[in-house]
């Protein structure tokens, strides 16, 4: 046990603290791009369903489970304040404008469905669908650019590859948001959304590559990064999981596809921290090391996360254990 | 375009304040959630499930308008105040990390069981999740408020450079995190959350209560509405007196921890002993009139009052002086006003209470006139004293955002531009404005519909409706 004046000193048990974290970080955002990636999904599926009754499932597929999942949005940007305040600080403030974006079109679809149920008539329905389906669209898009103006060191909004890579985020949410409605909705609907997966699947890898290639050609900085190891394991593994979610798909394996789509969050996740890695913000030039909190709230908050996260994995285990299953026709939670 | 600094605070004002609506919301309401919860559970009565049905459908609104404005505020210390989140990340950080991952975690996921889950998981799971979801509120509030009450009475810090920039480094997390401020500002909060959500209860209750008996117009499911109006009127006699014994307590702990805010309370620009407790105070000269900080002003007042309050009892003391702090003042009137007001709309509460529990005790709280109409207009006061406690909160540590350690306009973010600044705050002005009549439009349809209708016999109205009085006549 380590006693309690050397934590203001040492590092918890010795361990890489600031690696650890760095880690720890992009977990978090891969937790919220899967869980939250799949709400955007819908989102963005709901405007290629007109029926009534099919939209009402769509919406209460999602019900129960969006505010917790973005609650991992919350996560994320507390533990990068907590662990790298000066990074959190300075991204920030760099992309201020495409934050606002990013929290206003969250603003437009966690308030649009709620919205949607409280009134029958059709104009006011028709208007919070819109709502619903312009932030489901544009949260992904503005998450994805920001995340590669961040790798990039971009100090403008709008970069070629940020728009790539904000395409690519949304085309990833489609096809989670398919792999989730297939295991909560039946018959038709069901059916139907095995099209919609396949396109937004090539549409995913077309613009991967695209995004892979550009880091090749265009961001020698990165270049080495992207044959070490890791990174090129993520890339393959990407490839896989593609196949499997199509087999998966085809063959009415839901539970197999979803999980393949957690895959190909993580390993896109995973690819953007192995070629960040070991600098955390490129344009304010901080490496891991220098901007990692000092010793004594790094530990405490590695006591705090190791102790809450495993909790808060078991409520999310209640949660989706409690509304397992499809939706059956007419049920609204 | 508006100066990046001036648009930033505002910006942050402005968001906080219609933020903390929410919130307040649903802290208040989560102790009444819990108990309808147990009720129905225990008894299966049809008044509990209908409490618990309807007041669940007040709190899952305040909840979605409450997350998606909150998170706003979390981006804001990055966006907005980046020098400030560098300097105090260290401190500052953790708490809101930790109210992420142990409070905001717990409401958010079991929120979706207790919602939309009452058919498909068992009384214990059920009840667990009403506990879960207000445990995650008032948890939300503990590591928001030690962020802040850090902010006021800063402790367990050291200043350091790292690189290159003078940072405050923690020392003593105990210290720090468990500084003399929290547990005032924690009950103060918490009292005010569940004083506020009484109130709202209340003048509902009453708007019905007096729509049916004295107006006439029959209310469906009246027996609702009137045990509404009692659980808000049992409430507020426990919170209202309470919040006033303890405000004027917490005002003495002011006193000590921070004279310049206590001083601009009270309007106090030279140090001096036997000061009045001003009721009104205007700038003596016309020109004035727009001056925050004007000096000369006149007021009427209890003589000694001040000194009284400052002292705990003693109409001689010697109250510090706004002059004796160097720097810029804090922008007097707001903050003497806007204490004035809460403190006015305390002891307002204080009143309503004793009468509402006095006509209740007599078995005369139906047919009190005056009463329903007293209670009908202070629906939304909980809130507005709220709102009020916070201007007084901030407004009055300016010039500081850390007392004594960092000012505000040093926080803000120094690479932001006029233009970015003036688009958001533009942006948030029309947005959250429309959130804030958005949620009220919604919380009124939601009234208007009424408590659903449940299996079982429904409570009796305890009067007739007085169309059928006359009627019979």
């Amino acid at each position: 046990m380590t006693d309690l004046a050397s934590l203001a000193t040492d590092p918890l048990f010795g361990l890489p603290l600031a690696d650890l974290w760095f880690g720890l970080l992009f977990f978090i955002f891969a937790t919220f791009l899967f869980l939250d990636g799949f709400d955007f999904g819908v989102g963005v599926l709901f405007a290629t369903r007109e029926d009534t009754d099919e939209r009402e499932q769509l919406l209460s597929a999602i019900g129960p489970f969006w505010d917790g999942n973005e609650v991992w949005l919350v996560v994320f940007g507390g533990a990068m304040f907590a662990a790298f305040p000066a990074v959190y600080a300075n991204l920030f403030s760099r992309h201020y404008l495409l934050l606002f974006a990013i929290l206003g079109a969250l603003i437009l679809r966690g308030l649009a469905p709620e919205m949607y149920e409280q009134r029958h008539d059709e104009a006011w329905q028709r208007w919070w669908g819109r709502a619903f389906v312009v932030g489901s669209l544009t949260a992904p898009f503005f998450l994805g650019l920001f995340t590669a103006n961040w790798l990039l060191g971009a100090t403008t909004i709008v970069t070629l590859p940020g728009v790539v890579v904000g395409l690519a985020v949304v085309a990833l949410t489609i096809v989670d948001g398919v792999a989730f409605l297939r295991l909560k909705t039946r018959g038709d609907l069901r059916e139907g959304l095995r099209t919609d997966g396949y396109r937004a699947l090539v549409a995913y890898l077309l613009l991967i590559v695209v995004t892979l290639g550009y880091v090749y050609g265009a961001a020698p900085a990165l270049r080495s990064a992207l044959f070490s190891a890791p990174v090129a394991a993520l890339v393959l593994a990407t490839l896989v999981l593609a196949g499997v979610y199509a087999a998966a798909t085809w063959a009415d394996r839901y539970y197999v596809a979803f999980g393949a789509v957690a895959g190909l969050v993580f390993a896109l996740v995973g690819i953007v921290a192995g070629l960040m890695y070991p600098i955390i913000d490129r344009a304010g030039g901080l490496t891991v090391e220098t901007a990692i909190v000092s010793t004594l709230p790094l530990n405490l908050m590695s006591i705090g996360a190791a102790i809450l996260l495993p909790l808060v994995f078991v409520y999310f285990v209640v949660l989706y254990s409690a509304f397992s299953g499809p939706i059956e026709a007419g049920e609204s939670y | 375009m508006i100066d990046p600094v001036f648009a930033s605070r505002l910006q942050f004002a402005l968001t906080t304040i219609v933020h903390i609506v929410f919130p307040v919301m649903s802290m208040g309401l989560a102790p009444f959630l819990v108990y309808f919860t147990w009720k129905d559970i225990r008894t299966g009565q049809p008044i509990y499930e209908q409490l618990r049905r309807f007041w669940t459908r007040i709190f899952a609104v305040s909840f979605v308008v409450g997350t998606v404005t909150g998170i706003v505020l979390e981006f804001e210390f990055g966006t907005n105040f980046a020098a400030f989140s560098t300097t105090a990340g260290e401190l500052f950080g953790g708490p809101l990390a930790l109210e992420g991952m142990m409070a905001f975690m717990l409401e958010a996921t079991f929120l979706g069981i207790f919602v939309f889950g009452r058919e498909r998981v068992g009384n214990v799971l059920y009840m667990c999740s009403a506990i879960a979801v207000g445990l995650g509120t008032w948890l939300s509030a503990l590591w928001i408020l030690i962020a802040n009450s850090w902010m006021q009475t800063p402790r367990g810090y050291e200043l350091a450079t790292e690189n290159g920039q003078t940072i405050v480094q923690l020392v003593d997390p105990v210290a720090a995190y468990a500084n003399p401020r929290f547990p005032w500002m924690f009950v103060h909060m918490q009292n005010a959350a569940v004083e506020s959500v009484a109130l709202f209860m209340a003048g509902l209750g009453a708007y019905f209560v007096f729509r049916h008996h004295v107006w006439g117009y029959p209310v469906e499911r009246i027996g609702f509405w009137e045990t509404t109006l009692k659980f808000g009127l049992l409430a507020l006699l426990i919170t209202a007196p309470l919040q006033v014994l303890h405000g004027d307590l917490y005002a003495r702990h002011v006193v000590e921890t921070q004279p310049q805010k206590f001083a601009a309370m009270e309007a106090v620009w030279e140090t001096d002993s036997y000061v009045p407790e001003y009721i009104v105070a205007f700038p003596t000269s016309i020109q004035d009139l727009f001056d925050p900080r004007a000096k000369d002003i006149f007021g009427i007042g209890i003589p000694g009052g001040a000194s009284w309050l400052a002292s705990g009892g003693d109409p001689q003391a010697t109250i510090q002086g706004l002059e004796e702090f160097s720097g810029p003042q804090p922008p007097v009137a707001i903050v003497f006003w806007a204490f004035r007001i809460m403190v006015a709309l305390g002891f307002w509460f204080v009143l309503l209470a004793v009468w509402g529990g006095y006509r209740w005790w007599r078995g005369e709280l139906l047919e009190d006139d005056l009463l329903q109409k007293a209670l009908m207009i202070s629906t939304p006061l909980g809130l507005l004293a709220v709102e009020l406690g916070w201007v007084v909160t901030e407004v009055g540590r300016q010039p500081w955002l850390i007392q004594d350690v960092l000012r505000t306009s040093e926080g803000v973010s120094t690479g932001l531009t006029a233009v970015e600044a003036t688009t958001t705050l533009a942006g948030f002005a029309v947005v959250y404005l429309g959130l804030l009549a958005l949620y009220a439009y919604v919380v009124v349809r939601i009234v208007r519909a009424g408590p659903p209708k449940v299996d079982g016999p429904e409570l009796d109205g305890t009067g007739t409706p007085a169309s059928e009085v006359q009627a019979d006549d």
